[in-house]
């Protein structure tokens, strides 16, 4: 399937400036490695350990994907992803 | 060196959040635009000016003394208002209650680049310290930027 992904901008410095990406992909997973494939730079910041870090929210269409099938939710063509963090932090315990 | 243009009007904002939200953690978006002297140079350091200041709520439920959150909602809400009015999230605000206006550990784990982290120290309610950092391309760590007044006669 044929998707958007949309770069968030302290990210695009790692994507040659781009701030929306086409992407092949069968799923949210799938197109976020497709990403970093393309971008190995990026890997650092979105990955921790394999896993995708914690505070990184993927929105499918306005939709969070942790409210559908995570990284296996099934895209389409036409399908824009975004990518969203929370933002966290705090002083030492 | 970096640095984080802050007009006093807005610290003033910010500080006041930071004492009102004692000895719990405040946060909240600095927003504004990127000064660049060399539009095409790369590697040049950064000045971001800021030109509003907008508070958040803590939406952490527990340990709010020693963390933060703020979520993706919001997040989305807050960069649609900047780009409304053709500005950008430059970086955002938190509070560290009676501890140093230095990165933790768990405020490197959850940053990017690219941005301005403002902290301010409050230490027995009243602010100690206010310091400016973005994190470094390899996650390694921080480094420090200048945060300087900018007077109403140099804002662009």
């Amino acid at each position: 399937m044929s998707i958007t992904l949309q770069v968030p901008s302290p990210l695009r410095r790692f994507t040659d400036g781009q701030s929306d990406l086409e992407l092949q992909a069968a799923n949210v997973g799938q197109a976020l490695h497709g990403l970093v494939e393309r971008y190995p730079d990026l890997e650092r910041h979105l990955y921790k350990d394999g896993q995708l870090r914690s505070f990184i929210n993927v929105f499918l269409n306005d939709e969070d994907v942790r409210f559908l099938q995570r990284q296996e939710t099934p895209v389409a063509d036409g399908d824009v992803l975004t990518i969203i963090p929370s933002i966290a932090g705090g002083k030492e315990a | 060196m970096h640095e984080l243009l802050l007009p006093s009007e807005h610290l003033q904002v910010i500080h006041r959040h930071a004492v009102e939200t004692y000895p719990e953690e405040c946060c909240g978006f600095l927003i504004g635009r990127l000064v660049l002297d060399r539009p095409d140079a790369a590697d040049q350091p950064v000045r971001a000016q800021v030109e509003q200041v907008l508070s958040a709520r803590n939406d952490r439920q527990d340990s709010r003394h020693n963390r933060f959150v703020i979520g993706p909602e919001t997040v989305l809400a807050a960069h649609k208002q900047a780009r409304a009015q053709q500005l950008d999230v430059l970086g955002y605000y938190h509070s560290h209650p009676d501890a140093p206006a230095r990165p933790s550990e768990f405020d490197r784990e959850h940053a990017w680049p690219d941005l301005s982290y403002l902290i301010v120290s409050v230490r027995a309610g009243q602010v100690a310290e206010t310091r400016s950092w973005r994190l470094r391309d390899d996650r390694e760590r921080f480094e420090e930027e200048v945060v300087a007044d900018l007077p109403e006669e140099n804002r662009i």
